[in-house]
């Protein structure tokens, strides 16, 4: 196998601290030179639930969980077997725990080692079985013990000296349990600069490096540590986040502050972006920029609030009412995360439009270990009116299409912001040359905009083409790595901007493909139709269109390209 | 509250200039509004009255000469019952209003100011300002008659003067 | 009238209540109570002297919620019901402005009823002005929150509405408004003085402008002989506020509540950072 990655799954319940033990594993990973991420899995209970954490660990970065799971680690097997979809085994894997295994997992065929946790956790006070857990595969996969202690100390500093003296215990009992078990080495390899960081995080960090200051939301999963994020963060630059009472109402309190002059941004989630379709449209008419980032989830409705889908498309392309042209971007990895909300913010406020960033829950809420996003830097900013004018009008059609706006507080250039269709002054009308007017100026700014090679993420050449967005690009890309030393070359296409679009780039990028498909993670196949509708590719197009929970695996994607190739 | 005093030489020829500058206004107002709802006639009623208050405030004007008045925004007039007496209520307009209609607010409007001239003329202490009351209401008797005259040239309304046979149109 | 504008205040200036009106000629019926509310709002302003550029009118959608576009302000014209929302955002970023929001019973009250409730607990030193008239002027006549229960002139309630009309003021003081009044579109004076002395109120002001809709509830011109001053004095006291208010005919004018909260200020951090320095808790 030439997979130098590792993937451990952490399983346990009513407390076991599985979800601490994987990010203290993540942590002294990263401090040991390794990349990884790690994401997490739960039961509905919000205390004591059932739990996974799952990681993957490797050499070089990784964006995607993989096909199966080298280790299974249980604390305890409460309910385990829920996740036994998400945490494929085989012969090859090594199952630790009590012997009281799911029939779901043993019929997988691994190896098993026995080993209580919890008897081991009772030897002596202050021992905890997650700890033990952490010892036993940190040492299995050939972590520094120096490493999982030093972050070991680094959380429970605060609980004082005798429970960090207990956790080291603890780990090195874990360590000395190893005994009989198959351990795998994977070689450190030295970096410039790793971060721990996810999906969540990252966007906020690009917003507030796009210029956010204000931030308006409504909690929501999987969005919530966006803000949670923000808040402190915003505080320390002397932005402000707002808690609001819904959804209606954050996306408003973003409008005001924009109006004002200050850049602003929200994060929600499907049923929270379905509550601002409206107001949105108002940012759009009004040309006041806002950002919107969904972080979605399974839909519709409530739907499968802690699992990701890339199911909100439509309603982010055609959600809004009217003919409303505003900006979708969607970020490709983690990492991109920060990119694409910087960009987004940028986009917005120099388009004077809003935009929506489409991330999910498997970007925001998976941790991952990876090399420093490098910088980035966008000179451009609003265009905002700095004197005084006695024809100054808002809404001026101006080459380009986007016209300086001006701030309250600035002498002579008084206007009203409108949502219904205005004149050049921003005065209502209805006037058939003023509607015209006002939706080419719309679309127009847009269109004409430069979005130069960050619209896309194009890879590979010949006649095979995967399209793919958001995070099903990371297990595309990976089996197109597996797939390469079968001869099986692929181009791979992946649009960071899903509005406005973009047909000449598009044509370019399929230049010579003669067979694509389109992978996603929906029930409708709405990316697929979104490619169809709007780029009409004269390639023979076929759709993997995958729903969640479960993620989509490297081994789904080289298994439906073998299927519709091999033969052909 | 700096409130202006009425019943003092500077205070009064303040309270006469925003009599005025009110009713200007208010005029103004009205003709715009029969403008908007396309009841030409009223309009052009509202604005020539509109002109006449200018008129008016600018004779006063000349009157002050280089005098400094107090200065008070225009809440702060005491007026008898809350608003300059020569500005007709805003609810008292309506889009359908006829001339005589019109002027009936015109006429009315203009006998308040003669009562609040001759209230001063009646109550006042300072016989200068009193003079002037006296004076001020004399030509405010004079608009009423001559507004009068003006509206005989119009029919009273028939009795479905606001019969519009067309619903309401809706908006937003 | 007090003279002490909490913010947008920067700048005295001398100015006539019709320098703060645009050149735009309302939409309105001729006879609308927001006319009068509209001098009202120019009068104020003059009075407390605040330049129009560092006013912002902030309204919803209705009849009443036109009014920003006729006045020489900022504005912003947003959707149904969301005006409080849009205003909170922009006063907690730009505190420096004199924020006003103006709109209709049904705007603030049905639609946008919830963010009543959030501003006046939230307390941003904004003054929000309703121009109620019982019913949804813009959409035809239909109920709306303050209407009367038995009222069946609209189509879509020939019954009447038989459920309980909202009172806005004993809602705005259970909920925290700290200022709370209501005026007259058949006193334009009096209603500027109460709107000047709620902007210079701290905090979110709430005042209740009467103000007939001559098309659908002709009726309301007889409201003017109705309204009469409260014969009290403003009371800091909510409990004894509570108690006026419950008995309150909906036809005292006047400053009903004053109170004494610290207005709404966004946490801000003793020691600023730079956005370098975000970055550090992510390194490994
Ligand atoms: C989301 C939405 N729903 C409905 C409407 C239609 N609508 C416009 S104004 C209005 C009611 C206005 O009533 P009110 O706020 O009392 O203002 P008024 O017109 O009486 O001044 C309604 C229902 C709308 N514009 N937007
Ligand atoms: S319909 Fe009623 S509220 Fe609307 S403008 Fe006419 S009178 Fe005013």
């Amino acid at each position: 196998m030439n997979d130098p990655a590792i993937s451990i799954a952490l399983v346990g319940s009513g407390g076991s601290g599985v979800m601490t033990a994987g990010s203290l594993l993540l942590e002294a990973a990263g401090r040991a030179g390794l990349y990884g991420m790690m994401s997490r899995s739960s039961g509905p209970q919000i205390r004591g639930g059932e739990a996974a954490a799952l990681l993957r660990i490797s050499t070089r970065p990784v964006f995607c969980l993989g096909n199966r799971f080298d280790f299974l680690v249980a604390i305890d097997w409460a309910n385990a077997e829920r996740f036994a979809a998400e945490i494929p085994l085989d012969t090859e894997s090594t199952i630790v725990g009590d012997d009281d295994i799911p029939d779901e997992f043993s019929a997988s065929g691994a190896t098993f080692k026995e080993v209580s946790f919890k008897r081991l956790a009772a030897q002596s006070a202050g021992l905890r079985p997650n700890m033990i857990a952490l010892g036993l595969i940190g040492s299995a996969i050939g972590l520094p013990p120096g490493e999982l202690e030093a972050v070991a100390k680094k959380l429970l500093d605060h609980k004082g000296k005798a429970t960090v003296e207990a956790s080291v215990s603890a780990l090195s009992i874990g360590a000395a349990t190893l005994d009989g078990l198959k351990t795998i080495d994977i070689k450190t390899e030295s970096v410039a600069e790793l971060w721990n960081i996810s999906g969540n995080e990252a966007a906020g960090l690009g917003a507030v490096r796009g210029g956010v200051r204000f931030v308006a939301a409504y909690p929501i999963t999987p969005a919530t540590e966006m803000l949670e994020w923000l808040a402190p963060a915003l505080e320390k630059i002397g932005g402000t986040l707002v808690q609001a009472e819904d959804e209606l109402a954050s996306v408003n309190q973003l409008i005001g502050a924009s109006f004002g002059g200050t850049p602003s941004l929200t994060a929600t989630s499907g049923p929270g972006l379905a509550l601002m379709t409206e107001s949105i449209g108002l940012a759009v008419a009004s040309e006041t920029p806002v950002v919107v980032v969904n972080v979605m989830r399974g839909g519709p409705s409530t739907g499968i609030p802690t699992k990701s889908e890339q199911s909100d498309l439509n309603i982010a392309l055609y959600g809004l009412h009217g003919d409303a042209p505003h900006l979708v971007v969607a970020p490709l990895s983690v990492s991109d995360c920060l990119f694409s909300a910087q960009w987004a913010v940028h986009l917005a406020e120099t388009l004077q439009t809003a935009a929506i960033v489409l991330s999910d829950q498997s970007l925001a809420q998976t941790r991952a270990v990876i090399p420093r996003p490098v910088d980035v830097f966008f000179g451009a900013r609003r265009a905002v009116q700095t004197e005084a004018w006695e024809d100054y009008e808002r809404y001026a059609t101006v080459p380009g299409g986007v016209s300086p706006m001006a701030l309250p507080g600035l002498t002579g250039c008084q206007y009203t912001a409108d949502g219904l269709e205005h004149n050049t002054q921003g005065t209502p009308s209805s006037r058939v040359e003023d509607h015209a007017r006002q939706l080419d100026k719309r679309r127009d700014k847009l269109a004409l905009h430069d979005y130069g090679d960050h619209w896309a993420h194009i890879d590979g050449n010949g006649p095979m083409a995967i399209i793919t967005w958001g995070s099903s690009l990371a297990p595309v890309e990976e089996a197109v790595e597996t797939l390469a030393p079968e001869g099986i070359a692929l181009r791979v296409i992946a649009p960071r901007l899903l509005m406005p679009v973009q047909p000449e780039r598009m044509a370019a990028a399929l230049e010579g493909v003669e067979t694509a498909l389109v992978v996603e993670q929906s029930h409708g196949g709405q990316f697929f139709h979104y490619i169809r509708a709007f780029y009409a590719p004269e390639c023979e197009l076929h759709s993997m269109a995958r729903p969640g929970p479960l993620p989509i695996r490297p081994a789904d994607v080289t298994h439906a390209i073998r299927e519709q190739w091999r033969g052909s | 509250m700096n409130a202006i005093d009425v019943t003092e030489r500077p205070g009064f020829l303040a309270y006469a200039l925003a009599i005025e500058n009110e009713a200007v206004e208010r005029y103004t107002t009205f003709a715009e509004q029969m403008d908007v709802t396309n009841n030409r006639e009223a309009a052009e009623l509202f604005r020539e009255m509109a002109r006449l208050e200018t008129l008016h405030a600018k004779e006063i004007e000349a009157r002050i000469g280089g005098q400094t008045l107090p200065e008070g925004a225009s809440c702060e007039y005491a007026w008898p019952d809350g608003e300059s007496p020569e500005a007709p209520d805003f609810s008292d307009t309506h889009y359908l209003m006829t001339p005589y209609q019109a002027l009936t607010l015109v006429l009315e409007a203009e006998q308040r100011a003669v009562e609040f001239f001759e209230t001063i003329e009646r109550a006042g202490t300072d016989e200068a300002v009193r003079k002037m009351a006296a004076e001020f209401a004399k030509e405010e008797r004079e608009h009423v008659r001559r507004v009068r005259q003006w509206r005989e040239r119009y029919p009273p309304p028939e009795r479905d003067w606001d019969d519009d046979p067309d619903p309401p149109n809706q908006a937003e | 009238m007090e003279r002490v504008v909490t913010s947008g205040a920067a700048t005295e200036v001398t100015l006539k209540p019709k320098d703060y009106k645009s050149d735009i000629k309302p939409v309105w019926c001729p006879g609308c109570g927001d006319f009068s509310v509209l001098a009202a709002i120019t009068r104020a302003l003059a009075a407390l002297k605040v330049a129009p550029e560092n006013v912002a009118v902030i309204s919803g959608i209705g009849c009443s919620s036109r009014i920003p576009a006729y006045l020489d302000t900022y504005g912003f014209h947003g959707a149904h019901g969301r005006a409080l929302p849009l205003a909170t955002g922009l006063k907690i970023s730009r505190p420096d402005l004199c924020v006003l929001v103006a709109g209709g019973d049904g705007d603030g009250f049905s639609i946008g009823g919830n963010h009543f409730l959030q501003v006046c607990r939230r307390n941003v030193d904004i003054t929000y002005i309703v121009m109620d008239n019982q019913v949804y002027g813009m959409t035809k006549g239909q109920a709306s929150p303050t209407t009367e229960p038995d009222w069946d002139r609209s189509k879509l309630t020939p019954h009447g509405t038989r459920i309980n009309a909202f009172y806005p003021l004993v809602v705005a003081l259970a909920s925290g408004a700290n200022f709370i009044a209501r005026a007259s579109s058949s006193d334009p004076n009096g209603a500027a003085k109460v709107i000047g002395e709620a902007i210079g109120h701290p905090g979110f002001s709430f005042v209740q402008v009467l103000s007939p809709c001559v098309t659908f509830r002709p009726e309301q011109r007889d409201w003017k002989k109705i309204v009469r001053p409260a014969p009290i004095e403003a009371t800091t006291d909510p409990a004894a506020a509570a108690r006026r208010l419950m008995t309150d005919d909906n036809f005292y004018l006047g400053v009903l509540y004053k109170g004494n909260r610290a207005p709404f200020e966004p946490d801000s951090a003793g020691q600023p950072s730079t956005e370098q320095e975000l970055e550090e808790e992510f390194k490994v």
